[in-house]
């Protein structure tokens, strides 16, 4: 089937759009793309004449959530990811491997594959171990996993246990162009923190966790690729230190790039205190930092150090985070948050151009990763993300799609939102709110 | 009569019905309790130490981590006011095992007690309880966070014997890190216009303690020279695994309150310890027992502020909850 | 309002009821005063000069602070909760005739508190019961042995004492709700 859409604003960095252009879909692929498309075009299939303001870019691309299928379906399983996924405007998630069992085999990789097919919403792509059991002993099966499917390894939830395992991971995986991704965290600086060391834990009686404990594995990481040549990408990073770590790679040609969840370039640690003091809904790792870092952060997203905008979604049961602050698990969900933070405090806040935003949330991911997308040229798949940039949403936990709804931003109200979700020409998601004359197309 | 439309009269009640932390009470509020605590003490030196204020009343004490000192002041206190009071230990270890801290306390709170007083080793438990519970919860130390009651009997326990806060100079010395002690009286003692400062090896003094508007050191000499109070707090002998400093014996040669530091603070200073007390760690034998310390002071005055609490907050509005 | 006792009023009724004192007790041996705060204090006070004045003898006075035996702690709302004060009783009222202040004597649970208060200090041999006003309306059995002056009122009514020591003045004034 043929679709049309008419009259929005088309950015697609990779191909130098940013205007009045209209999009043609044909089948599961983009047919064309250009100024005043005749209706014709798209004769038996659909015309969609996009009201005034909405914004049409390739589909968005979260690398970083947790699908917790297999292990953990209390929290989340790969139907209600990719359900949450679309309705946050994403075409596609990278999922991670922290999951019971681990994915650490092509089984494993296989089984995720599997749900994502029948679930048929976003593109799931599987991010397999860097060591077995995510135990930081021995390499996974790393060529095994990328046969599979997966598109990165990490031993996310934890660092790599040892410089020595980073870098055989980082040679290893530079055979196949595989970036290892990164948790960054010096285990014994973490200890039993629970939130970020600074004042505000120091006052609410709360163990720390200090930047540089992110800061040091990243160090040790970045040198690591330099010296093996090898892919690394900081995960969700958060201290201002590891923004200079990564910016000091950087201009030494090393293969790092980096990424930022919508929560470390919002949020400080003064939401430990307040409205809610102790809420379990502010406790992530890495943990809301300081004004310094968040604004660090902002930076980094302004002048183009930070690559990535993902969100490290982590839901977690109800049951799970209504407990003591120190005994409750790290982690907020984000996929559906993600789009109007992003419009909102990087946009409308003018860090960044809407451009920008597509190429951090949708061409680089897609970059990094290696997986199709982020571009709207001929032939690509029509994974497609409409925006409403203007469109008031108000964060309302309840109904939120994902399984689990730890968000600090319940209640919160930003200016931007998602207006559809297409994924391989089918229109997965639309948001009733944004005024646009299309269905959504069940799984 | 309409509260909104009265003439400003002075403070007689608090508006909470939780006391979660001093960070939540207005300087106004903390002079009432230590007023009221007066009144109470003197009911404690009465040959029949009992009033029928809370006759009716019943008062949980929720204790998740052992201790015999606070629980029993609460305890006494309670039942001088006529509370009902009930008891429950429970030791974490079951706890990890089976109910949650929230199934604990909604099973307490079914049986409709008026307090629950919580002692738990999490910062922010009595927080988390407060906003599910209707039954008013009283912090009786929540991990590292606050200890409400402790501050408030110090601050008793200052104003008994120096006639006033304000102005003192007050040396905290010790494990500050690992301290809800310390949290609640510098925020009580900073309050009450006090200069605080605090003392302790640079490994166990929390970042960024000077937020809370007190000076830190680690020359045990400077905090401690003309100060009217020294405040020592207990070196928990079972958290310095985490080689906090190298030695006990060291420690004590280096932060002890030994006699030749008190000659530093002034002639009419008082020594204090929450206890229970380290004898040659953070304390000389000769300085807990000496001329200058109030440490038994504070352990019976402990009684009289937590009556003041009890008292204050039976009479707080039901559903309002201080920070 | 109207004032319904003045300065001169409260005195010559003080002067009276210290006369009547001694004349019940024959005396003021073993006999000690106790005012309940707040101005039943300073009228115990004032009943010891005029006793000293007539008997030559100090008579020992306490205050009796009742708030933590109120029957109406939780029933506050409607107005600020009462304060705690200090009891202060320097004395043993064991075998004591214990002679009890207050200003105002009006349902009578401010005295039926006073009594409980005072048990738990010991085992007085009695106790009088002294009231500047009586304005009726009694819902529990108690009555004064002195009272300054007897004044009906209506329950809308509301007598206030106030008296040097606290107030700048010596009166009693009845307030009536307006309308």
């Amino acid at each position: 089937m043929k679709r049309l859409l008419k009259g929005g604003r088309v950015v697609d960095p990779v191909n130098g759009l940013d205007g009045q252009f209209d999009v043609l879909i044909d089948g599961d692929r983009i047919a064309r793309v250009g100024a005043d498309l005749p209706a014709s075009l798209a004769e038996g299939g659909e015309v969609v004449s996009l009201p005034a303001g909405l914004v049409v870019c390739p589909g968005l691309i979260d690398m970083h959530v947790h699908l917790r299928e297999p292990g953990q379906e209390h929290k989340e399983t790969v139907a209600t990811g990719v359900r949450s996924a679309v309705a946050g405007g994403f075409t596609a998630v990278a999922c991670m491997p922290n999951t019971n069992p681990v994915n650490d085999t092509a089984g494993v990789t296989r089984l995720i594959l599997q749900k994502a097919a029948e679930a048929n919403l976003a593109r799931v792509y599987p991010i397999g171990a860097v060591s077995r059991g995510q135990k930081g002993e021995e390499l996974a099966d790393i060529a095994e996993l990328r046969a599979a499917g997966c598109v990165a390894v990490t031993d996310d939830g934890h660092p790599i246990a040892t410089a020595l395992l980073a870098r055989r991971a980082l040679e290893y995986t530079s055979m196949f162009g595989m970036p290892v991704i990164e948790h960054c965290e010096d285990p014994t600086l973490k200890g039993d923190g629970c939130a970020h060391e600074g004042p505000r834990a120091s006052e609410l009686g709360l163990r720390g966790i200090p930047g540089v404990a992110e800061a040091i594995t990243a160090s040790r990481d970045i040198l690591l690729a330099e010296m093996t040549g090898g892919h690394v990408h900081i995960a969700h990073m958060s201290a201002w230190t590891t923004l200079e770590a990564v910016r000091q790679g950087k201009s030494r040609g090393v293969k790092v790039t980096c990424e930022v969840a919508p929560h470390h370039f919002t949020l400080t640690d003064e939401l430990l205190a307040a409205p809610i003091p102790f809420d379990t809904n502010a406790k992530m790792n890495p943990p809301l930092r300081e004004a310094r870092d968040r604004d660090a952060m902002l930076d980094g997203i302004r002048d183009g150090s930070v690559d990535v905008i993902a969100t490290d979604h982590a839901p977690h049961h109800y049951d799970e985070k209504h407990v003591e602050f120190d005994r409750a698990p790290f982690g907020i969900v984000g996929l559906e948050t993600a789009v109007p933070i992003a419009i909102d405090r990087l946009v409308h806040a003018g860090v960044v151009s809407l451009s920008r935003m597509v190429e951090l949330m949708s061409v680089n991911p897609a970059r990094i990763l290696n997986v199709p997308g982020g571009s709207l040229a001929e032939g690509q798949p029509a994974d497609i993300t409409i925006l409403a940039p203007d469109l008031e949403v108000t964060i309302d936990r309840a109904r939120l799609q994902s399984k689990s709804k730890n968000t600090p931003y319940d209640g919160w109200t930003f200016r931007g939102g998602v207006a559809a979700t297409i994924v391989g020409g089918r229109a997965v998601f639309v948001n009733s709110a944004a005024g646009l004359a299309m269905e959504a197309e069940g799984a | 009569m309409d509260p909104t439309v009265a003439p400003a009269a002075p403070l007689t009640g608090l508006r909470h019905k939780d006391l979660l932390g001093i960070a939540g009470l207005t300087p106004e509020e903390v002079v009432l309790i230590l007023d009221t605590a007066e009144a109470m003490k003197e009911v404690g030196q009465r040959a029949i130490k009992k009033v029928p204020t809370l006759r009716g009343k019943t008062i949980v004490n929720l204790f998740f981590e052992a201790s015999t000192r606070t629980r029993t002041s609460f305890e006494i206190a309670e039942k001088r006011l006529s509370a009902d009071t009930l008891n429950v230990a429970i030791a974490t270890s079951s706890v990890t095992k089976g109910e949650t801290l929230v199934d604990t306390a909604m099973n307490i709170e079914a049986m409709a007690p008026s307090m629950i007083v919580l002692r738990h080793a999490s910062s922010g438990a009595c927080h988390l309880l407060a906003r599910i519970c209707r039954a008013g919860i009283v912090n009786a130390g929540d991990g590292l966070h606050e200890h409400p009651t402790q501050a408030l009997l110090d601050a008793f326990t200052i104003r008994e014997r120096k006639g006033r806060i304000a102005g003192l100079k007050v040396a905290i010395v010790g494990d500050l890190l690992h301290s809800r002690v310390l949290r609640s009286n510098v925020r009580l003692l900073t309050k009450l216009g006090a200069d605080v400062w605090v003392c302790g090896p640079r490994t166990l003094i929390p970042v960024g303690i000077e937020a809370l508007g007190v000076r830190a050191t680690t020359r045990v000499d400077e905090a401690v020279e003309g100060a009217d109070v020294v405040m020592m707090l207990r070196i928990q002998l079972e958290r310095m695994q985490g080689a906090f400093f190298p030695s006990l014996r060291e420690y004590f040669t280096t932060f002890g309150m030994t006699e030749a530091r008190v000659a530093r603070a002034k002639d009419d200073v008082i020594i204090m310890h929450p206890g229970p007390i380290n004898r040659g760690v953070e304390i000389a034998s000769e300085v807990a027992d000496g001329p200058f310390s109030v440490i038994l002071d504070q352990v019976a005055n402990g009684v009289a502020v937590r009556m003041a609490v009890l008292y204050l907050l039976a009479g707080g509005a039901e559903h309002e909850t201080a920070a | 309002m109207a004032v319904v006792m003045d300065a001169d009023r409260i005195s010559r009724a003080l002067t009276r009821i210290a006369h009547e004192i001694v004349e019940r007790n024959r005396g003021v041996d073993g006999l000690a005063l106790v005012g309940v705060r707040s101005r039943g204090v300073p009228l115990a006070r004032r009943l010891a000069t005029a006793l000293k004045t007539i008997t030559g003898d100090d008579v020992p006075t306490g205050a009796l602070d009742i708030t933590l035996y109120r029957d109406d702690l939780m029933r506050h709302q409607v107005g600020p909760q009462p304060l705690v004060r200090k009891t202060e009783i320097p004395f043993s009222i064991d075998d004591a005739t214990i002679v009890l202040v207050d200003d105002v004597l009006y349902t009578g649970r401010t005295t039926r508190a006073a009594l409980d208060a005072l048990i738990d200090f010991g085992r007085p041999k009695v106790i009088q019961l002294v009231v500047l006003v009586d304005r009726g309306h009694r819902e529990l059995p108690v009555k004064a042995d002195y009272v300054g002056k007897n004044i009906p009122t209506s329950r809308q009514e509301s007598v206030q004492v106030r008296l040097l020591e606290l107030d700048g003045t010596d009166e009693v004034v009845l307030d009536r709700p307006e309308g």
